[in-house]
């Protein structure tokens, strides 16, 4: 089935944020923001912006009436500065007036006075400095300290990996209206409405039942909507309720750029000991999260790094350590992956240099490692269903592993100017928010009497298909045609408490909710056709009731019609918890995840040895999906995770000056992929197997691990580099952008250099 | 007062012409299926088509509506997303939904504009295809595969319909809709003088104005020079290219004797920025606009390119582009003077050649780029000239570099003697396309590049590391 809002998509009917059609005397506005990344504020002076026509009125943390706060985990970030500045772009105040353009030309005109004090961008100096956004955790198994010795080679290493912009084409944005009763509505390009809610209400100073939240859809969200919609939407709450007209905030890409985080930046020191037959004995490592100004979902990001320090690979002696770190960036947030994916990036670059060390192919270290049904995870879950090794197997064997290898080896043969690399990416990705007591939802389901249904959750529609997907389990619960089923918005007063839709979980989470209270409504209308029908046991199939087995001659409307004339309820409201998880936070051991995803990608790059340019040519995979519901929403997941991964390791670069200025400000740049830079094939397959009970009618959730596949596209480059230049050794610093690529390939010298330090020799003396 | 047709229906407005596009879409017509996704011409969330009748038949281009100024809008049919739908999807529209070419669809409905402009005027000529028309549009959800399998199907369509690509024949099959059949006859009634003379700042294209002046311009006192005109932006006299002042960059592209001459054109031209932004930008503007990374710059400054700039007197007088720019964003020019023509000589097939590299190849601003006109003949280089972008505070034309090849034997050591007079004469800085150090790097290997494209079987890259 098709993703149901392509037709409106198509047909530029669908309604975002900023299309909702403006009510009589709205008025507009825009934030105005720290010009320097640390200070101390003196004095703000509004003087000449409030005199401007146009301009209704200026907010600040005075204009507060209840908390100025909005940090989720920590309660760390004030929506406006106060005292101090501690992030280049940190909102201090909003102005709204009666045009977008007008607010833009007043900010222009207020003038902030501020002592500036010292920035610190680099993760490691602020841990250094002790300024940690939480206390360090380490996740421990084996006996690190005795492996080493058991040990043929080590090798210890940095590795620095950089965040990524969202870049959700749709901006950041909310529009809050007052309602009566010092209530207010507010609609939100959010993942998170409760968190709007939740925020809005302690801003306020309102109890949470006087702030309706609702979100249509999202263009583009990838975790930058988890958390950081929620300013937005408070300010134009506080506008909207002071004021009591309704208030819009659209941010222009450069602001949404300039004051939102991104995917965290990592500084990682790993130490990597293998046996003589390329067994991973032990691994240890120290991440150095860039946690940005404040905590926002950093601590949380920061536990599934240590989840995934390890990927796809059982290594009986691990110790992972990570560290928060508070700096003077914009507070960095969800983003698809949330922390996995730099974990797996760190441990795939251990593994990188130990094979260039050691003269053998990455794919040989990381197949020999692959982990295995019943191997236990550093944080003490037991891998049931395991399909590192199978999925493997296929992608090798299914697309020829062997013969490309030998392809390239001729290519690199006979060309000189172009070389040409290959990678192996296997994934594991676990299921489930980290945080247990976020694993569960409601969904609520009316059934109107003229057989039309609809449905509420807390899924965010944000071009997932997580509402296709919905529309689907209701449609099948009921056997009835799709075009009964209408999903609606996403709605606080029909939902309540919701998690964020995040973490993959959406259409599990959710559509459990939603299949219980489907099969609650159709007991109920069961029970009314077996008296009518006399029959033992009903079905509905196609519109139907069948009753032991014979189709009658109802159909469901007139079930419908019986049900609603005997006075039975066609409305329910389930809630679902997801069973078997847990994680005990002290001993940093348990079973977090419902399940795991698994699959494995060949990637093949070719590059420009004479201007550093590259293209990543294939990408070949075979992909644990469960029992898809649904493939053309499941390969578009599939197909936009992997180019956003690629897109992350290659071209995607951000860059903050020493100030902790934003440079790569616009979309000018910071390249994202176009039509012409994603892979020229990208072949998917399926792994055929019986799927989890814990995935939505066993398909298994598939938002974030394919965006894992794309770190092979860094590794294949690497190797294509290592082709042209065998003697240098390149430090891993992602993105591998084409500037890192040239210097690499005409950088002098060979043997180990000090970033790589080959520790077998040493480890022989002793 | 401006006037011009909008999906359907004709229109005239007092509104500010300096306004973009794009507000006016969403804002004063209240069509909100265009997006607002960068206001800098770099997603093509905002993508509209503008039609024109040139020599009695019409032509649609795409352009993103936020670097198009209401103004540029005169005279012509501006087609938005809503002008595209009918009671069933065209076919653009059914290709992106049965290959789920959407998502999140907040980018959809300017790759569906874009698709049905490609319908509308296919230009075979530049062997282009459906994927080609989509290079100004971004998507962060898809990864481009289902995109590119809609293009593909459109294609098909396409070509199913035969040799005759009528405005009939596109109604018939649904690939747009039946008041397209109308619009010429509409335009027809329009005056098409547009007469803008309020305030001082001159808009051309306004593809880059509008980027730097995003919160002024619509507020500005702003004077659109030029008529616009009909088909004969860019034309040959004699062995001379010449360009009127509003020639585009796409005019430039499409012109069938710079693509006789020079085989790679199409595939240089294809570097530059996307097909909306070519379809708006003039090359005047970009000469003016003197970034001293604009790659239109750096291929006239290689091809001796002239220009000839004319006063509010009318006073004429024709300069070499070399010698137009003094440092950076200074020119040789008044406030007054605008540029009325450009022209060069245009090179025998084999001679000239365009390089530039970036973070991403297409539709984005070089890290370095580099242009060479070279000819030789028995082993010895008897032209050459040479310009580098992004290296020097203004566009630079390689004086020294090109005077010292100039006359010397083809052969590696030459190539290596002059890089290190090329690298005398660059000067680059650190910035968000690259630290100053692998500019250095850049410069000499696209140097390099020049003579291992245009000479391959004299030139060895092993001899030039």
């Amino acid at each position: 089935m098709i993703n149901i809002d392509a037709k409106n998509h198509v047909r530029g009917t669908s309604i975002y944020l900023d299309d909702i059609q403006e009510i009589h005397g709205t008025l507009f506005a825009q934030p105005f923001c720290a010009p320097v990344a640390h200070a101390k504020i003196n004095h703000v002076n509004l003087d000449s912006a409030l005199e401007m026509e146009g301009v209704v009125a200026v907010f600040t943390h005075s204009d507060i009436p209840g908390a100025n706060q909005i940090g989720g985990i920590v309660p760390d970030e004030p929506l406006f500065a106060e005292d101090e500045i501690h992030f280049w772009g940190q909102p201090i105040g909003l102005i709204v007036g009666t045009s977008e353009q007008i607010c833009r030309l007043a900010r222009k005109k207020i003038e902030i006075d501020f002592s500036e004090l010292p920035v610190v961008t680099d993760p490691r100096e602020a841990a250094n400095n002790g300024s940690l956004i939480v206390p360090p955790r380490t996740f421990n198994t084996g006996n690190v300290e005795n492996a080493w010795d058991q040990c043929e080679h080590i090798f210890s290493g940095r590795v620095e990996v950089n965040g990524q912009e969202h870049l959700y084409i749709e901006g950041q944005g909310a529009y809050a209206w007052p309602k009566e009763d010092d209530s207010i509505y507010i609609a939100s390009s959010t993942q998170g409405p409760t968190a709007v809610q939740r925020t809005a209400a302690a801003v306020l100073g309102l109890p949470m039942h006087k702030v309706e939240v609702n979100v249509q859809r999202l263009g583009g969200g990838f975790g930058g909507k988890e958390d950081q919609a929620t300013a937005w939407a408070v300010m134009a709450a506080l506008a909207s309720k002071t004021l009591q007209k309704p208030v819009k905030i659209s941010l222009h890409r450069m602001d949404d750029m300039m004051m939102t985080g991104k995917r965290h930046p990592y500084s990682s020191d790993y130490r990597i000991g293998l046996s003589k037959d390329l067994k991973i004995l032990v691994y240890e490592v120290t991440h150095y999260q860039n946690a940005g100004a404040a905590a926002d979902l950093s601590p949380a990001v920061l536990e599934r790094t240590l989840f995934h320090s390890t990927n796809a690979y059982f290594v009986p002696n691990v110790r992972a350590t990570a560290y928060s770190c508070r700096t003077n960036l914009p507070p960095n947030t969800a983003f698809r992956g949330f922390g996995g994916p730099q974990g797996k990036f760190i441990i795939e670059s251990a593994i990188a240099r130990a094979a260039s060390a050691l003269k053998v192919p990455a794919d040989r270290i990381q197949k020999r490692n692959l982990l295995s049904e019943g191997d236990v995870m550093p944080y003490g879950q037991k891998m049931t269903q395991a399909l590192a090794k199978e999925t493997w197997e296929q992608c090798a064997h299914e697309f020829e592993l062997e013969k490309i290898r030998e392809e390239i080896i001729e290519f690199n043969a006979t060309n000189e100017r172009h070389k040409k690399g290959l990678a192996v990416q296997p994934i594991c990705f676990g299921i489930s928010f980290t945080n247990t007591m976020m694993n569960h939802a409601r969904a609520l389901v009316h059934v109107y009497t003229d057989g039309s249904v609809v449905v509420s959750t807390g899924a965010v529609e944000m071009g997932q298909g997580v509402n296709t997907k919905l529309l689907q389990v209701t449609a099948e619960s009921f056997g009835i045609s799709t075009d009964r089923v209408k999903l609606e918005s996403t709605n606080t007063l029909r939902i309540a408490n919701t998690s964020p839709t995040a973490a993959s979980a959406g259409a599990d989470l959710n559509g459990k909710a939603l299949q219980i209270a489907c099969d609650r409504i159709l007991s109920r209308l069961q029970k009314a056709a077996a008296e009518k029908l006399n029959a033992n046991e009903i079905e509905l199939v196609n519109e139907k009731v069948v009753a032991d087995g014979i189709i009658s001659d109802m159909n469901w409307e007139q079930l419908i019609g019986l049900a609603f004339s005997k006075r039975i309820s066609l409305s329910e409201h389930a809630h679902y918890a997801t069973p078997t998880i847990h994680f005990d936070k002290k001993r940093e051991k348990g079973h977090p995840f419902a399940y795991h995803v698994y699959g494995t990608a060949i990637i093949t790059a070719v590059v420009d040895c004479l201007k550093g340019t590259y293209e990543i040519d294939r990408v070949m995979l075979v992909h644990d999906c469960g029992q898809s519901m649904n493939l053309p929403v499941d390969n578009g997941q599939i197909e936009g995770g992997l180019v956003q991964g690629i897109g992350w390791l290659t071209l995607e670069e951000l860059l903050y000056d020493e100030r902790g200025k934003l440079l790569s400000n616009a979309l000018s740049t910071y390249k994202i992929p176009d039509i012409y830079s994603v892979p020229r094939e990208i072949a998917i397959r399926h792994f055929e197997t019986e799927g989890h009970e814990l995935a939505i009618k066993k398909s298994k959730a598939v938002g974030e691990p394919p965006l894992m596949y794309g770190l092979g596209a860094y590794f294949a480059i690497r190797n294509a580099v290592t082709a042209f230049n065998p003697e240098a050794d390149f430090e891993i610093n992602a993105p591998y952008t084409p500037e890192k690529v040239l210097k690499d390939l005409y950088k002098k010298g060979g043997g180990q250099e000090k970033e790589a330090v080959h520790e077998a020799k040493q480890t022989e003396l002793f | 007062m401006l006037h011009f047709v909008l999906n359907d229906r004709e229109l005239k407005t007092t509104t500010n012409p300096a306004t973009t596009l794009l507000d006016f879409i969403r804002y004063d017509a209240n069509l909100r299926g265009t997006k607002i996704g960068c206001r800098e011409g770099d997603c093509g969330a905002c993508t509209v088509l503008l039609g024109s009748v040139e020599n009695g038949e019409i032509r649609y281009e795409n352009c993103t509506s936020c670097l198009t100024p209401l103004a540029n809008a005169h005279g012509r049919h501006v087609v938005t997303i809503e002008g595209l739908n009918m009671s069933e999807l065209n076919k653009a529209q059914e290709a992106m939904v049965s290959c789920s070419g959407t998502q999140c669809g907040f980018c959809t409905p300017g790759f569906v504009v874009s698709l049905c402009g490609y319908t509308l005027n296919p230009d075979t000529s530049l062997s282009r295809t459906a994927k080609d028309a989509v290079d100004g549009n971004i998507c962060r959800c898809t990864g481009y595969k289902s995109i590119e399998r809609a293009a593909g199907q459109l294609q098909e369509d396409l070509d199913n319909l035969g040799e005759a690509i009528t405005l009939d024949a596109l109604i018939d099959k649904k690939f747009i809709p039946a008041y397209f059949r109308e619009i010429p006859h509409l335009l027809d009634q329009i005056e098409s003088e547009v007469f803008i003379h309020r305030g001082k700042q001159p808009v051309g294209g306004g593809t880059d104005l509008y980027v730097q002046k995003q919160d002024e311009m619509p507020f500005m006192e702003v004077v659109f020079p030029f008529k616009y005109q009909n088909g004969t932006r860019i034309w040959k006299e004699g062995s001379r290219c010449h360009m009127a002042p509003l020639c585009t960059a796409s005019d430039m592209m499409k012109a069938p004797f710079l693509k006789e001459s020079i085989p790679n054109w199409y595939e240089y031209m294809k570097l530059v920025s996307s097909n909306p932004i070519r379809n708006t930008g003039t090359v005047a503007g970009n000469l003016v606009n003197a970034s001293p990374i604009g790659d239109l710059t750096a291929i006239l400054l290689a091809l001796n390119a002239e220009i000839t700039l004319k006063d509010t007197a009318d006073r004429e007088r024709s300069i070499p582009l070399n010698s137009f720019y003094l440092d950076y964003k200074k020119l040789s020019k008044t406030p007054e003077e605008l540029i009325t023509r450009t022209s060069f000589e245009i090179p025998g097939p084999g001679k000239f050649n365009f390089e530039k590299v970036c973070k991403r190849k297409y539709l984005d601003i070089a890290s370095v780029n580099a242009a060479a006109l070279l000819e030789e003949n028995e082993g010895v280089i008897i032209r050459a000239s040479f310009s580098v972008g992004g290296v020097s505070p203004i566009p630079l034309y390689l004086r020294k570099t090109s005077e010292y090849v100039q006359g010397r034997e083809l052969s590696e050591s030459t190539i290596m003697e002059a890089a290190e007079i090329l690298q005398s004469e660059i000067s680059p800085i650190s910035d968000a396309r690259g630290s100053a150090d692998y500019k250095r790097l850049l410069a000499t290997q696209l140097f390099k590049a020049h003579f291992l494209n245009m000479f391959p079987s004299q030139i060895k890259m092993s001899e030039l590391i």
